[in-house]
């Protein structure tokens, strides 16, 4: 394994934690856009509030930690990705802006009205920021981004499989956070919302395997390579995957028969699902960053770089993961409140 | 050779124009957020300090404002922030493609210094009521020491385009090898990044005193206003000394390493010794017009001798001189001024304090103290102008022009548009959330409510 191959997981790794957490993070807002009216949504909406409020912050810095990994390990794709998908990453910026100022003015705003705006405002960029990143990655794994950048501006995503992948990304961030919130909800006691969000993590979870099939099937006629490794070499991890997805559904419908705490294993299940699509993503578009024009070595900084990157991770490892951890732990514990 | 321009000139022109005007708005607009986010955590637990430590309930209190109030600016900091990330590759893509490798890994750095603030600063906003008083404080205080890491590490990316080293190019122009550590402390690391800290110190100190200044003028003028107004002014007035002295060692380091924006910022057009400081005025091709001249001072700050010679605009090939000398000149002359007038304000507060022991009883003090907030920022934009401005027509120093760096992609006005509405909007949003929630404080005296973000305060409680 080379820096450069090391930095490359470096970034999918990240990617996967952005995956976990960003994307729960925006299924949160996901499912207060889709709550209802003021009075019906109100209970779900507190649920989610209280358990977004102290993490979301962090949940967020992961996409910051992927840009700047890409930009210093690999600065000839960040500059082809940029200037040939600047419509959609422009676009998830100005989410990114909206999500965030709307979420940090919906509690302190005065008088209903502004408040439903932010709310409104925070609850829809939390559908448009995952879609549109959704559509960069599916442009990067169809092969729809040259090495040397200025690709076509629209038709690189506005394609079946980029706006696919910007369909499952909505769906899996959605899937992932009702399965977070059943455990907050059941932790709080509230037997109700557990049930609401149980339901809730089925619907997401048809519709992001459902999304993932159709891909699948896309993948294969347009990106031959990357459907080729994906079932040989990635073949391992898509089954991960799948039997990750199954375990969540049985026991989603066994909750569904008999209420109560959800047992343990049904937040790694659902995080395993997610977390092998992402490496199965990577393992199938190696060796390439951007298939099938430029490879991870090629697009590689110097070795003195790639070496600072590793141990600007190994310093992340050390001093941001536990304080994460401690984070999550007091926020779990119901320590951290408004 | 790939970071060349392809596109005919006016194209190119256009793109330039309007990238450059994004970047200095938006960077502008988050500059200030950073500010706080780099200060405003100190601030707090000074007086989280005094609140648990003497148990005064009035410092208690003021944490407790400020560091809801800091939920706000934070966030809205740390989504400009994360628009600028996108900006990198967004308005100045082949910048980041020859150079990512190089200076990147400063903002490597950033990111793990502003991970560990963000953490911490959850636990800190929302750990008041259940975390103990000392556990709590003691979890406020990552922020400051990340606050000041992540400053280094931005500012030092912006100091190696000052002063670039640490890498070498190939035939092509391609970086081949990289010293981080040379990239990280270059010569401008030295004096760019104490002179940011310290800015970031005094805008917040100033700014956060000014809100306290006008509500005393308004009568208020409990132990909580002469607390709220004490504690950031007499943060911001022990940074103001310094950071003139900080400030003036930086104008030496400019003259010495970069003649162009020197000449620009003092309008020197001949180069010689005996070079006359202009104060204010217009620049010309044949001199300063309309400035107060001060005989031999220029040379003098230069050099601590007025036969200092000091180099003019005329030995500087001329697509190398630096745009706008005027606003540069002035920029500069503005960020020097408030911050003169700053450290008078200083002195004023200590030289009463050290004979009383109490706050100036003078309404023009509180008055002076009202716009100080808004002069600290100021100030602070003029300096900005000098750095980035007075670097141009170069985004990377002596090796690459902004208009290489610049996207070609389209519509760059139409997304300076809209940016421009969604700031403003943004900006005015944040301050009537704030306005509000000080009005709340002070009529009820009590916690801005939390609960459901959709429901009127009294059907909280589910």
């Amino acid at each position: 394994m080379t820096r450069a191959d090391i930095c490359a997981a470096i970034l999918w790794l990240g990617a996967t934690f952005y995956a976990l957490f960003g994307g729960a993070d925006f299924g949160g807002g996901f499912w207060d856009l889709i709550a209802g009216g003021a009075e019906r949504g109100e209970r779900p909406r507190a649920v989610i509030q209280k358990s977004l409020t102290p993490v979301w912050e962090a949940n967020h810095v992961w996409l910051i930690f992927i840009l700047v990994v890409l930009w210093t390990a690999f600065p000839p794709a960040f500059s082809a990705v940029m200037t040939t998908l600047y419509v959609p990453i422009a676009l998830a910026a100005l989410g990114i802006v909206l999500r965030g100022s709307g979420f940090a003015f919906r509690k302190s705003i005065e008088g209903l009205s502004g408040r439903r705006a932010a709310g409104a405002t925070f609850a829809i960029s939390s559908l448009l920021t995952p879609f549109f990143m959704g559509t960069v990655v599916g442009a990067v794994a169809d092969g729809n981004v040259p090495a040397d950048g200025n690709g076509a501006a629209f038709a690189s995503w506005l394609q079946p499989l980029p706006l696919l992948t910007g369909a499952m990304f909505v769906a899996s961030g959605a899937y992932l956070a009702a399965v977070f919130l059943i455990g907050d909800a059941g932790r709080r006691g509230d037997d109700e919302m557990q049930r609401y969000f149980a339901r809730r993590a089925l619907a997401a979870a048809a519709v992001a395997g459902a999304a993932a099939a159709i891909g699948l099937v896309e993948l294969h006629a347009e990106t031959r390579y990357v459907f080729d490794r994906l079932i040989d070499q990635g073949l391992p991890l898509v089954i991960l995957s799948v039997l990750c997805g199954l375990g969540v559904l049985a026991i989603l419908l066994a909750m569904a028969r008999r209420p109560g705490a959800p047992p343990w294993p049904l937040r790694p299940l659902a995080g395993g699902a997610v977390i092998a699509v992402i490496w199965g993503w990577g393992v199938a578009q190696f060796p390439y960053l951007l298939p099938t024009s430029l490879t991870i070595s090629e697009a590689a900084a110097p070795t003195d770089t790639l070496t600072a990157v590793i141990i600007v991770f190994l310093f992340a490892a050390i001093i941001v993961l536990p304080a994460l951890g401690l984070l999550y732990w007091l926020s779990q514990k119901e320590l951290l409140s408004e | 050779m790939p970071w060349l321009d392809p596109l005919p000139l006016a194209a190119s022109a256009s793109n330039l124009l309007a990238a450059r005007e994004q970047m200095a708005f938006t960077l502008g607009f988050h500059i200030v957020l950073s500010c706080l986010g780099v200060a405003l955590p100190a601030t707090i637990l000074v007086a989280n300090y005094i609140g648990l430590k003497r148990g005064d309930e009035a410092a208690m209190e003021l944490a407790r404002r400020w560091s809801k109030a800091m939920a706000v600016t934070f966030a809205v900091g740390a989504v400009t922030g994360t628009v600028l990330s996108f900006e990198f590759g967004l308005l100045w893509p082949h910048f980041m493609d020859r150079f990512g490798a190089a200076f990147g890994i400063a903002f490597a750095i950033e990111g793990i210094f502003f991970f560990v603030e963000a953490i911490f600063l959850a636990i800190y906003i929302y750990g008041w009521k259940r975390l103990g008083g000392w556990a709590h404080f003691w979890s406020g205080v990552p922020m400051v020491i990340t606050g000041i890491g992540g400053a280094f590490s931005v500012v030092a990316a912006n100091a190696w385009m000052n002063q670039p080293q640490g890498f070498t190019l190939d035939a092509a122009g391609k970086v081949v090898d990289v010293n981080p550590a040379d990239v990280l402390f270059n010569p401008a690391t030295g004096y760019e990044v104490p002179h940011m800290i310290l800015a970031a110190y005094m805008v917040t100190g100033f700014l956060v005193a000014s809100i306290y200044a006008v509500g005393m003028l308004k009568g208020r003028r409990d132990r909580l206003h002469r607390l709220g107004l004490l504690i950031p002014l007499t943060i911001a007035c022990i940074a103001t000394p310094i950071q003139l002295f900080v400030g003036d060692t930086a104008a030496r380091e400019v003259a010495d390493h970069q003649p162009a924006k020197f000449a620009g910022m003092e309008c020197i057009q001949e180069t010689g010794t005996h070079q006359t400081e202009y104060v204010g005025g217009i620049c010309t091709s044949d001199g300063v017009k309309g400035a107060i001249p001060i005989p031999d001072l220029d040379s003098f700050l230069v050099g601590f001798s007025a036969d200092t010679k000091v180099i003019g605009l005329e030995d500087i090939p001329e697509d190398q001189r630096p745009p706008a000398n005027t606003l540069l000149h002035l920029a500069f002359d503005a960020m020097v001024g408030i911050g003169t007038a700053l450290l008078g304000l200083g002195a004023w507060l200590a030289f009463v304090w050290w004979r009383r022991r109490e706050i100036p009883r003078s309404p023009w003090f509180l008055r002076a103290v009202a716009v100080s907030g808004a002069g600290a920022i100021l100030a602070l934009w003029c300096g900005w102008i000098v750095t980035e401005v007075g670097r141009q027509p170069w985004i990377v120093q002596g090796y690459m022009r902004t208009s290489e760096a610049v996207t070609e992609a389209d519509g760059l006005w139409f997304s300076f548009g809209l940016v421009l509405l969604l700031y403003a909007a943004l900006g005015t949003t944040a301050i009537l959330v704030l306005r509000g929630m000080s009005r709340r404080w002070r009529e009820g005296g009590a916690e801005v409510e939390g609960g459901t973000p959709y429901a009127p305060p009294s059907e909280v409680g589910s």
